[in-house]
């Protein structure tokens, strides 16, 4: 019930935007992301942006996941 | 997909599960809150890859499920009313209340609509201005804000046939009644991605300051939850409880504040009632004051007579993490997700649903 995928902004028009699941293009609102911009990842539940995909934490964990499976 | 399949890489998930095996020394039991991480663990099958010193519980995080008798009996009570058009989210709609479901009404004649957001409920409104329209508010708190933001839409666009059942529920609450209630004894808990999202870590910092219990919020694919559980047991081995965050692409220590900014704005807190743990104070969510002609419970006169439990039934148990479903003697037998007796089989992320598609027979 509290599921949310990452989706792409494609297009912004006031609080509504049209973001890319995939290659499927569907409308969210804004309202409670209106600092998102075209090109960045939301987490979108039940046709609204909860919130931006930090892409810079995305890559650190990325990295800590690596750094710990290495330590091993 | 982006941000979702380099979460599943299988060599990374070997070697993080390898490395939890080597540190975890104590036996200890987590719990996962939310019924999304519930479908992810079995999903995956991270419950045997798991090392033997570690039991996972699952928790009362399925809105669907833990949503009281009485107050579906309330949606039912509306949907019959003359030319009120209930919205509901697909689940809701096939769970058993004490005499009927919402399936059963719409099946009889109730005018019930299947939606995906509440926006679409907000339609629903706007397209039939001789009708009454109440969306069920079901959900935590990654649901409330988006309901809330429909009621500002809905006094921005002056529509004035719309209202809102709030059954809206809040997180640290339950989770502070089930550790009071004392039942599990728990070394650590996942904390839910989605909620987070909305109001960041801080709020469970009362578990590790008052219980000394393990906190790590988590995503939903194998590495995130990997990395809370490797988390969990760093915190655990250590004697160092504390709130970390394994999910830190989605969730933000302090959350989403316009969010919940919003949220605070069209809803108060209140007490509710949650199936198989009661009253819970300060775990719900309903209307201010100032939109309480947004409120159903305010709007119409709701008397849907005493509530009764489905007989048999232990999904309570179950949402506290005291049963599992294979303890229920109507598990598989007459509950099925086919014809489902309680909640925690009508919901996909149910506890009893996850358990009969993907534990075996
Ligand atoms: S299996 Fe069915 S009857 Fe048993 S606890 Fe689960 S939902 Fe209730």
């Amino acid at each position: 019930m509290c599921l949310a995928i990452p989706a792409l902004i494609k297009t912004i028009n006031g609080q509504q935007a049209e973001v890319d699941i995939e290659g499927v293009t569907r409308g969210v609102s804004l309202q409670l992301t209106p600092e998102a911009r075209v090109g960045d990842y939301v987490l979108l539940h039940t046709g609204y942006a909860i919130s931006i995909i930090d892409e810079a934490e995305a890559e650190e964990t990325m990295k800590l996941l690596k750094e710990l499976s290495e330590a091993n | 997909m982006k941000f979702v399949e380099e979460y599943r890489d299988p060599d990374l998930a070997k070697k993080l599960l390898e490395r939890i095996h080597k540190n975890s020394r104590k036996s200890i039991r987590l719990m996962e809150f939310c019924g999304g991480h519930t479908v992810a663990i079995f999903r995956h099958g991270i419950r045997q890859l798991l090392p033997d010193t570690i039991k996972m519980l699952s928790g009362p995080g399925c809105p669907v499920c833990v949503t009281a008798s009485a107050d579906l009996d309330k949606a039912i009570a509306l949907a019959d009313m003359k030319d009120v058009i209930v919205a509901s989210f697909g689940d809701m709609v096939r769970v058993p209340g004490s005499y009927s479901s919402l399936q059963k009404a719409k099946a009889d004649g109730a005018d019930i609509r299947i939606v995906y957001s509440v926006q679409d409920a907000l339609a629903i409104a706007s397209e039939n201005p001789g009708k009454q329209v109440v969306f069920v508010g079901i959900g935590f708190e990654t649901t409330a804000p988006t309901v809330a933001a429909s009621v500002l839409q809905a006094q921005t666009e002056e529509i004035v046939n719309y209202s809102i059942l709030s059954l809206h529920k809040i997180c640290p609450p339950v989770m502070k009644a089930i550790l009071d209630l004392g039942e599990v004894n728990l070394s650590g808990i996942i904390c839910p991605g989605h909620v987070s999202a909305i109001i960041g870590s801080h709020p469970y910092q009362f578990i590790p300051d008052h219980y000394g219990i393990a906190c790590a919020v988590s995503g939903f694919e194998p590495l995130d939850i990997l990395l809370a559980v490797d988390m969990l047991v760093g915190q655990i081995e250590s004697g160092q409880p504390r709130v970390e965050i394994a999910y830190r692409r989605g969730v933000k220590p302090e959350g989403n504040t316009q969010a919940v900014k919003l949220m605070e704005s069209v809803f108060e807190v209140s007490d509710a009632n949650w199936r198989g743990i009661g009253a819970i104070p300060a775990s719900g969510l309903r209307l201010r004051g100032e939109y309480g002609k947004y409120d159903a419970e305010k709007r119409f006169e709701i008397e849907p007579g005493p509530a009764i439990e489905p007989k048999g039934c232990i999904c309570g148990s179950i949402l506290r993490g005291v049963s599992t479903p294979l303890e229920c003697r109507l598990f598989r037998r007459t509950c099925t997700p086919e014809s489902p007796v309680g909640p925690c089989m009508v919901s996909s992320e149910g506890t009893c649903a996850t358990y009969y598609y993907y534990q075996g027979s």
